[in-house]
């Protein structure tokens, strides 16, 4: 289903190769900007149906891009919102997910644009309304922990990190070459070991566990 | 005057420089020393400034006030106020009785020539009013303790002693008489280094009246410092415009390239190694980039760069930062180069398997505390770490301690003052 996409990047040769990725899959960049006013602008004239921002941007070229959005979505609820940046950070993330609750939101490094046919599915998970996280925000999340009966194994992260990307069971499985009855144990096993309700809901899961992760 | 410039000569305690030392260096030896009658003298003088400068201020001040109306009464006044001036300078004349280390003059020489240019300069400088809140006190207070203790010290005794010898109730009161007599030394002694303690912290001069130069040497070293961040967040802004989102477009074009390329082809495997190339240059970058300007600092502010620092350290770090708000730009910045430093140290030298960090803000002083495990034996003078540290924080007036006993464990704190706004 090919979305309206609003895209601010301050960065010419960046924007136009977003541009060229986004409509490679189909997808209709309906403004491309390339400061955080023209975005909040944009945006208002013209409901997209996700925005995907740098963080960094003019005109005071400090979280500007990422406060723009987090405005625009108590206009406009439900506004799906993919964040882009040089860097992650939890403090960032935090600010995201804070806004309704963390529904249709993503974070991602830039690093991740290279990975086309990946970073398209994170933007259609988005979309439709599911949170993904970058796996560099998880793994400093969980640096934070050191309560060793809840460190969690390096695969059991690895699971963790793809789940808070939005992945299925099936795609985890798949991009970790084991059986879906593996990723369910290892996912049962996260989930106990984070003391969490297990839910099916792939989005509330991730929600669940970042919710834990931040606590 | 030399014998006063020079006692340890002559009774043996050569290292001690003030009286409270002899005294308690050698509580016996030091009854035979000259320090009780330098203490006494200070003392007598003492009480002699004191009346005698009660006696002027009462004078200056009534006639001042009685004749304001006319111009006699503020230039009395005025005299008044300048009164502390030679009172300290003759304080701080007594004051090497009991202290041999003396206290330098505090005063700025006059901006400019004629009395005019010496009487501006007087009364623009702190030093000066130091010198008469002294005055103040010496008069409403220390001549007046200066009277007790002496009293205490002999007129009690001799009232003590001169009770009818033919009483037979009196002989207690002479034995009380003679022990009084014998503490006098004692109590003399702790009374003048009180009092000459409490001199010197008020009329010692402070850093820049020590040394003008030395305000401007801290200027110019923040200076130096501000050149420094101007100039990495001019070379990080042009990172983070360039290379870095050439790198992520270059990465997005092999990205679209291997997509449409057939699916049996012999490019797959080279375009993939070269994607995974361009994807740890980025990290490369991006881990020098957060070196040189941490973007996370100017936009969350110290607790979040800090919690990310912990996140990214090697080491598990727990952290305790009880910081509200945002502190000053340049206070956050030295916070936050002093904190990883110290980290940076850990991880170099200490062997630690779990550190600590402590941030308090408290009334005017924001504190980091770095505490690890390790092995300790962190040397200060020997690390350009620690040393760099040491000079960032000096800049803002804060400082470093270090305490790295070999065997661990080591404990850094450093402190910048920092009143809340």
């Amino acid at each position: 289903m090919p979305l309206r996409v609003t895209l601010a990047e301050d960065s010419a040769l960046l924007r136009e190769g977003l541009v060229s990725i986004l409509g490679r899959f189909g997808h209709n960049i309906v403004d491309a900007v390339a400061d955080a006013d023209s975005l909040t602008e944009a945006v208002q004239a013209r409901r997209p149906d996700l925005i995907i921002t740098d963080v960094r941007m003019p005109p005071g070229n400090a979280n500007d891009g990422l406060r723009a959005a987090v405005r625009l979505r108590q206009h406009l609820p439900r506004l799906p919102v993919l964040v882009l940046s040089q860097y992650v950070d939890q403090s960032y993330a935090a600010q995201l997910l804070d806004s309704d609750d963390g529904v249709g939101v993503g974070y991602l490094l830039k690093d991740r644009v290279g990975a086309v046919a990946e970073f398209n599915a994170a933007v259609e998970q988005v979309a439709a309304g599911a949170t993904v996280i970058d796996p560099e925000v998880v793994r400093q999340l969980m640096r934070r922990r050191s309560d060793p009966r809840r460190r969690l194994t390096a695969r059991e992260l690895e699971v963790l990190a793809l789940m808070a990307q939005g992945r299925s069971n099936d795609m985890i499985g798949r991009q970790l070459y084991v059986t879906d009855a593996a990723v369910n144990k290892h996912i049962g096993n996260i989930f106990s070991k984070l003391a969490l309700p297990v839910t099916t809901d792939g989005h509330r899961r991730v929600l669940a566990v970042l919710a834990y992760l931040r606590r | 005057m030399l014998t006063y410039r020079d006692p340890v000569r002559h009774d043996g305690e050569r290292r001690s420089r003030t009286a409270w030392q002899a005294l308690a260096r050698q509580p016996v030896g030091f009854l035979a020393s000259a320090w009780p009658w330098r203490a006494l003298l200070y003392l007598t003088s003492g009480l002699l400034v004191g009346a005698l400068t009660i006696c002027l201020l009462v004078v200056a001040v009534t006639v001042g006030l009685l004749t304001a109306v006319v111009l006699v009464g503020v230039v009395l006044l005025l005299v008044t106020a300048l009164m502390g001036l030679p009172f300290a300078r003759l304080e701080r004349w007594r004051l090497r009785l009991v202290d041999l280390d003396g206290i330098p003059h505090p005063h700025r020489p006059p901006v400019g020539l004629g009395p005019r240019a010496w009487l501006r300069t007087r009364l623009t400088e702190p030093a000066t009013w130091r010198e008469f809140t002294l005055m103040v006190i010496s008069v409403t207070a220390l001549c007046w303790v200066d009277a007790a203790v002496l009293g205490l010290a002999f007129v009690v005794p001799a009232l003590c002693v001169s009770a009818p010898v033919d009483d037979p109730a009196a002989w207690p009161w002479a034995v009380l008489g003679g022990l009084l007599l014998l503490a006098a030394p004692y109590s003399l002694t702790a009374w003048a280094g009180a009092r000459a303690a409490l001199c010197r912290i008020v009329l010692a001069p402070r850093g820049v009246e020590i040394d003008p130069h030395l305000k401007e040497i801290s200027e110019s070293r923040a200076r130096l410092l501000d050149a420094f961040e101007t100039e990495r967040a001019r070379i990080e802004r042009d990172l983070h415009d360039g290379a870095q989102q050439r790198l992520v477009s270059l990465s997005g074009t092999l990205g679209l390239i291997r997509l449409d390329l057939p699916e049996p082809s012999t490019l797959h495997r080279p375009l993939a190694a070269a994607q995974e190339q361009v994807g740890l240059a980025l990290a490369d970058l991006r881990h020098l980039v957060r070196g040189l300007n941490p973007q996370v600092l100017t936009d969350n502010g110290l607790v979040a760069a800090l919690e990310d620092e912990a996140s990214r350290f090697p080491v598990p770090v727990s952290l305790d930062l009880r910081l509200t708000g945002r502190l000053p730009q340049p206070v956050e910045a030295a916070a936050y180069y002093a904190v990883t430093e110290a980290l940076a140290n850990v991880a170099k030298h200490s062997r630690a398997t779990q550190v600590e960090l402590v941030g308090r803000h408290h009334a005017d002083l924001l504190s980091l505390a770095v505490r690890d495990n390790g092995v300790g034996g962190a040397d200060v003078s020997g690390g350009t770490g620690l040393t760099g540290l040491a000079d960032r924080l000096a800049v803002l007036d804060g400082r470093l301690r270090v305490s790295s006993p070999p065997g661990g464990p080591t404990l850094v704190l450093m402190e910048i003052p920092c009143p809340f706004e």
